[in-house]
This record gives C-alpha cells, sequence and structure tokens, in this order.
C-alpha cells in the first residue's frame, strides 16, 4: 500500500509481542517505526526522533502512557503530534482518561490492520491541516507586523506635512484615533496670517492606504494656502482640483472648511458631504446646523466645482461641533443608525462641554454594543481677543538682497472681480522686505480690509450698515453674492510704493475704487459699536498702520506703514 | 443573487437592482452589472428599492457607473428609503444623479 508520505513513527507498548506486531503493520504501511517499552523511553525517544505520530499504550512500567502523553505534547508545542492510545480498557472513564492526557485517538486491541492505516492517514490529515494553519498564521502575522510598520512610518511622514497645525490650540478641543488617518478621516488647523482660524474635517473614501493616500496633498494645500492668506474658496477649488486630478473616479472627500474670523465676528463655512456642522451656544445649546451643501472635493471638474461658503455670525464663546460620518452611522443589532436625534440628546444633555465628548463615546458605546475608535471630534470655540495667536512665520530670511525702492500698479477689473483676490500675492510680495515681515499680520489683515472695502461697498455699493443683526448678516453676504455675479464694469486699483528711509523704509499703498465713495467725515467720526457685526474696518486699519486717510470723497484709501 | 439586471426588450434601459447593503461587498457584482451589456444604453437606472443601506464606498460605484456611462447616457437612482436618500442628500449627489 503506498503512504501518501512515508513518516516516523513511535510505537511504545510494553509487551514484545504487541510491540513487534505494531511495528510490523505500520512498516508495511510504508512508515519508519521506532520503539519504545516504556512511557520515559518513549519521551526520551520522541525528544531524540521526533516522530510525527506516536502509538502508546495507556499502561506501561517506569511511567504510564497518561504521563508520557502529557510530556510529548508539551514537548511537541504548537506543532500536533497526533498521540493515538492503545489500550485494552475497557471502561469509559479509562477512555475519557486517554483522551483529557492529550490523546488524540485509541484504538483497541486487538490490533487491526486496516483500521490501524485508516486511523493513521486520518491523523496525517489532521496532523497537515494543523501545520497549514500555523504556517498561515504565521504569514498573516509577519504581514501585519510589516502594515503596521509600513502605518508608522507613513504617519511620522504625514505629521510632518502635517506638522504646522494648531490643533493644540486652547480653543480647539479633539478627538481623533491615532490611525484616523488610516480610516479615511483628516484633520487639520492652521493660521491665517490675519490671525484667522482655518479648520478642516474631511473623510476620505474608503480604508486603510487608499484612504491614506489623499491625505497629504490636500495637507499640503490646506497648510500652503492657508500660510499665504489665500481665501476658503481660493483654497476649496485647489485642493478639490488636485484630489479630482489625483484619485481614481471612486475615491473621494467629504470636507468641511471652515474659517473663524475674529475680525468679523463670523464663521464661513463650506460642507461637502461632510455631516451638520453643529453651533452651539455658549451654555452648550444647539443654535443652528450647518448642512452639507456640496459635493465631496475631488468629484466635480474645476470648471463645475461650487466653492460658495456661507457666513454665519460668530461670538466669543459660541462653539462649533464638527464629527466624522461613524457617530451617526453606529448601528445598534437591529442596524438601526444612531442618527441625528439620538445625537441631538446627547448635545441636550450635556451640561459641562469638556465633558461632551465622553457624553458622546458613552451613547455610541451603549447604542452599538462596543467602544468606537474610528471616530473624529472637533469641538470649537470662537476665540476672543487676548488669545489672537502669534504670526506665522511665511518665509526664513534667504539672504539674499531685497529690493527697497520699487513701486507696483494693480487694477483688477470687471469679471475678474468675482473670484480673483489679490491680497496673497501683495502680501507674499512684501514678504521679501525684511523690515516688513514681523508686521505679515498686520499687512494681511489691512490689505484684506482695503480691498474687501473697495470691492463691496465701493464697486458693488453695499451697505455695512446692513450687518446690525443676525438677520442683515446674512441677507448682507446673500447681497453681496447677488451682485458679485452680476458685477459687469467696475474696478479696484492698487498701488504699492516702498522707499528706503535712514533708519528703516516706509510703505505706501493706495487703493481706488470704481464706486460712489463715501462721507468720510461722518463715518469715520461713528462710533465703533462694542458687539455689532459691522463697523470693525476703518477703525482697524487705523490702528494697525502708522497712518490711514480716505481721499477722493472715500474712493480712495491712502495707507503707511513705517519701519 | 445581490445585484439583479434587467435589460428592456429593445435594449436601450438597463435596471440593476441592488438587495440588501450597498457597500464594497457588491462592488465587483456591480461592475459587471453594467460593464458585461451589450451595446449601448440610453438609460441606465438603479434601483434602491431593496437596498437598505448604502455606504461611502457605493457612493464610489455610482460615481464610477456615471464615469463608464459618460454624457450620452442617463443615469438615474430610484427608490432610495428614507435612509438611503439621506446619505445621498448629505452628499449631495442629486447633483450628479436623478434621484427619484
Amino acid at each position: 500500500m503506498p503512504a501518501e508520505q512515508a513518516l516516523t513513527v513511535l510505537v511504545a507498548e510494553d509487551g514484545a509481542a504487541d510491540r513487534l506486531l505494531l511495528a510490523q503493520i505500520v512498516r508495511r504501511q510504508g512508515h519508519e517505526v521506532v520503539t519504545a517499552e516504556n512511557g520515559a523511553q518513549a519521551v526520551a525517544l520522541f525528544v531524540e526522533r521526533r516522530p510525527q505520530l506516536v502509538l502508546l499504550d495507556a499502561l506501561m512500567p517506569v511511567m504510564d502512557g497518561f504521563e508520557a502523553a502529557r510530556q510529548i505534547k508539551a514537548l511537541a508545542g504548537e506543532a500536533l503530534v497526533p498521540i493515538i492510545f492503545l489500550t485494552s480498557l475497557n471502561e469509559e472513564e479509562a477512555l475519557v482518561r486517554c483522551l483529557e492526557a492529550g490523546g488524540d485517538d485509541f484504538m483497541a486491541k486487538p490490533y487491526s490492520a486496516a483500521i490501524l492505516a485508516a486511523k493513521i492517514r486520518a491523523m496525517d490529515r489532521l496532523r497537515r491541516l494543523q501545520g497549514t494553519v500555523l504556517a498561515q498564521r504565521d504569514q498573516i502575522a509577519r504581514h501585519h507586523h510589516h502594515l503596521l510598520n509600513e502605518q508608522r512610518v507613513a504617519k511620522a511622514v504625514f505629521d510632518k506635512v502635517a506638522h504646522a497645525g494648531c490643533l493644540a490650540a486652547a480653543n480647539i478641543r479633539y478627538l481623533q484615533s491615532p490611525y484616523a488617518l488610516f480610516n479615511g478621516d483628516l484633520m487639520l488647523a492652521a493660521f491665517t496670517p490675519a490671525g484667522d482660524m482655518r479648520v478642516l474635517l474631511g473623510d476620505f473614501t474608503g480604508h486603510g492606504l487608499p484612504a491614506a493616500v489623499g491625505a497629504m496633498p490636500l495637507a499640503e494645500v490646506f497648510y500652503g494656502m492657508t500660510a499665504k492668506g489665500y481665501d476658503m474658496a481660493e483654497v476649496l477649488r485647489e485642493m478639490n482640483a488636485k484630489l479630482k486630478r489625483i484619485l481614481p473616479v471612486d475615491m473621494f472627500c467629504c470636507a468641511v472648511l471652515l474659517n473663524l474670523s475674529m475680525q468679523c465676528g463670523a464663521v464661513e463655512v463650506w460642507n461637502g458631504g461632510m455631516p451638520d456642522v453643529y453651533h452651539l451656544s455658549v451654555d452648550g445649546r444647539v443654535l443652528s446646523v450647518l448642512q452639507s451643501r456640496h459635493l465631496p472635493l475631488g468629484i466635480l471638474a474645476a470648471e463645475c466645482f461650487d466653492a460658495s461658503t456661507e457666513m454665519l455670525p460668530l461670538v466669543q464663546g459660541e462653539r462649533l461641533l464638527l464629527l466624522s460620518d461613524g457617530v451617526l452611522d453606529t448601528a445598534d443589532e437591529q442596524e438601526r443608525l444612531f442618527g441625528d436625534r439620538r445625537l441631538r440628546e446627547v448635545l441636550d444633555a450635556n451640561r459641562d462641554p469638556a465633558r461632551l465628548f465622553d457624553e458622546l463615546l458613552l451613547a455610541l458605546e451603549r447604542f452599538g454594543g462596543r467602544p468606537r475608535d474610528d471616530i473624529s471630534l472637533c469641538d470649537i470655540r470662537m476665540f476672543d481677543a487676548q488669545e489672537r495667536p502669534p504670526m506665522p512665520v511665511l518665509y526664513a530670511d534667504s539672504g539674499r538682497s531685497s529690493p527697497q525702492d520699487w513701486s507696483l500698479a494693480f487694477e483688477v477689473r470687471g469679471a475678474s472681480l468675482k473670484s480673483f483676490n489679490p491680497v496673497p500675492y501683495m502680501v507674499q510680495l512684501l514678504q521679501e522686505i525684511p523690515g516688513l515681515r514681523a508686521r505679515t499680520g498686520h499687512l494681511h489683515s489691512v490689505l484684506s480690509e482695503l480691498y474687501s472695502n473697495a470691492l463691496e461697498h465701493g464697486v458693488l455699493g453695499l451697505d455695512s450698515q446692513l450687518k446690525c443683526d443676525v438677520q442683515g448678516f446674512a441677507d448682507y453676504y446673500q447681497e453681496r453674492a447677488r451682485r458679485l455675479a452680476l458685477v459687469g464694469e467696475g474696478y479696484v486699483s492698487i498701488r504699492l510704493r516702498v522707499e528706503p528711509r535712514p533708519q528703516g523704509g516706509r510703505l505706501s499703498i493706495e487703493v481706488r475704487d470704481s464706486g460712489a465713495g463715501f462721507d468720510v467725515p461722518s463715518v469715520l467720526a461713528r462710533a465703533v459699536p462694542d458687539h455689532g457685526l459691522s463697523g470693525r474696518g476703518l477703525n482697524m486699519v487705523q490702528q494697525l498702520a502708522s497712518d490711514a486717510r480716505w481721499a477722493e470723497g472715500g474712493r480712495c484709501a491712502q495707507v503707511e506703514f513705517q519701519w | 443573487m445581490a445585484v439583479e439586471t434587467d435589460l428592456t426588450q429593445d435594449g436601450k434601459t438597463l435596471t440593476i437592482k441592488i438587495k440588501g447593503r450597498f457597500d464594497f461587498s457588491k462592488h465587483q457584482e456591480f461592475r459587471d452589472a453594467y460593464e458585461r451589456q451589450p451595446g449601448r444604453q440610453d438609460c441606465v437606472v438603479v434601483d434602491l428599492k431593496d437596498t437598505t443601506y448604502l455606504d461611502s464606498s457605493a457612493l464610489g460605484m455610482l460615481l464610477l457607473l456615471r464615469d463608464h456611462a459618460g454624457e450620452t447616457v442617463e443615469v438615474q437612482v430610484v427608490n432610495p428609503s428614507s435612509d438611503v436618500r439621506k446619505i445621498l442628500a448629505i452628499s449631495n449627489f442629486e447633483k450628479l444623479f436623478n434621484i427619484s
């Protein structure tokens, strides 16, 4: 009879006749046989010869089969060395003892050659199955180890890209699993040169490496453009175009992008495919929800992409709560979803903002029956003036000599007014002047203010008085969008002049517009409202610049910085 | 079959029906459903009547279908349950697909 594979079989039997008979039967099946007369010999031979299968008499002198079985199993470790007990014992209890001592099967005397052969084959199948399982387990463990290592390296690289973030700011509380990146979740925060805070929460389709791949370019666009002061729409357009270009068709990134501006007392929001953002009052009530109004990033071609944002007044101490879809998607045993309603209950019951995340996680665990470690939460409080961050340094000194005496004129006309914002370019240019670098934030604020005044009050003829209350605030931005869409004629021109002076230099800025101008003395005399939503602009310009005047009936702003 | 297809007699309209959860496990079946059809259709209808849940990878699969269909073929998504409709609405997919 051909054996599938010749095995080394250990036969331990104290009766010489039986031992001989068994050895003969097994040898005829094509296996190699080693024999022992008692349990102690069997264990010693097992160590020496490492047989793949053991036939063990239960009752033997010196050491019985039960003890020998225990020792052989312990020596074999994880590999399966089948032990077949040879026994004339008939009582149930003794047979049970054989199996409990580690035996895999037993065989009653007198021995049948056919049954023994079948049992050896069956045991060999089991042995090989166990070997395959162990090999696969080890392979999986190796792959898993490899994967974790790759993830650790990828995360370390990503953290370097994202290092500039300000998630640690005092007004942000967030929760994110350390491997959220590999769940496709992405959380970024940075200050603009003007001191606004930008926050992005994103969620790529899918899991694992594919989900993490898009995060890197997205973070680079976010940090790069935010630090240079590009406005929300430009950052969004760039992120969308980049993802559209690099991601496969079925991958995209749901995202919500926020810009918190102290100066405007407002937050600008764009939500594409993320769950509602909750606007919470100082005492934690839900004031409003900011819904997803757009397709996620990376789906639409650049020319179809809609980067329009919403403005919402936000006073100091009010908060915005951002969450990933894992919160709403948590399902219970009946596949019911946690949903908005249960989330609202948690928000309504919350008394201490510091406890909100814990309460939410607990509610999810109770509902879904297990803790979640794959969700992202971010709670942002509108900061107050004292928390205004130090301005980021945009460029290290390159050591090149920088021009000190130059001027530049720039005019944005007609349809270009709709989408183009020249401020970041000008700020970047002015970065070349060492004496101005420390004031980048102020420069950005002043130029932004002058440009938006010229555009909104000048070219578009909007009245800032509209922004006196929350409704008016919304109306103002709606009207702004409407008039901007229709703008035909009109211009804003900007002239920069840099001159050296004995101990430093001077930058003169002139911003002129095609609008009707305004009553300069009365607007400047108007008291600055404490908590109103308008009227901060001119006052701020006067405070930040060395000198500020309005000429030509309000159509031309003249501002100076000296150093 | 969790993904069923039905082609009208004139071969102009292809209906793809998804039963149960519409997630990544249906990826291959869903692709086969439209890639293995002979000729070109005028309209592809994705019927979600028996779809209990839809995740973001299903949204990705709809984008693949839209890409495959191109400009000339209309893609309709019909009969979503209220839960499924909500997921489509959060992602604003009604801007891409005719959803009814």
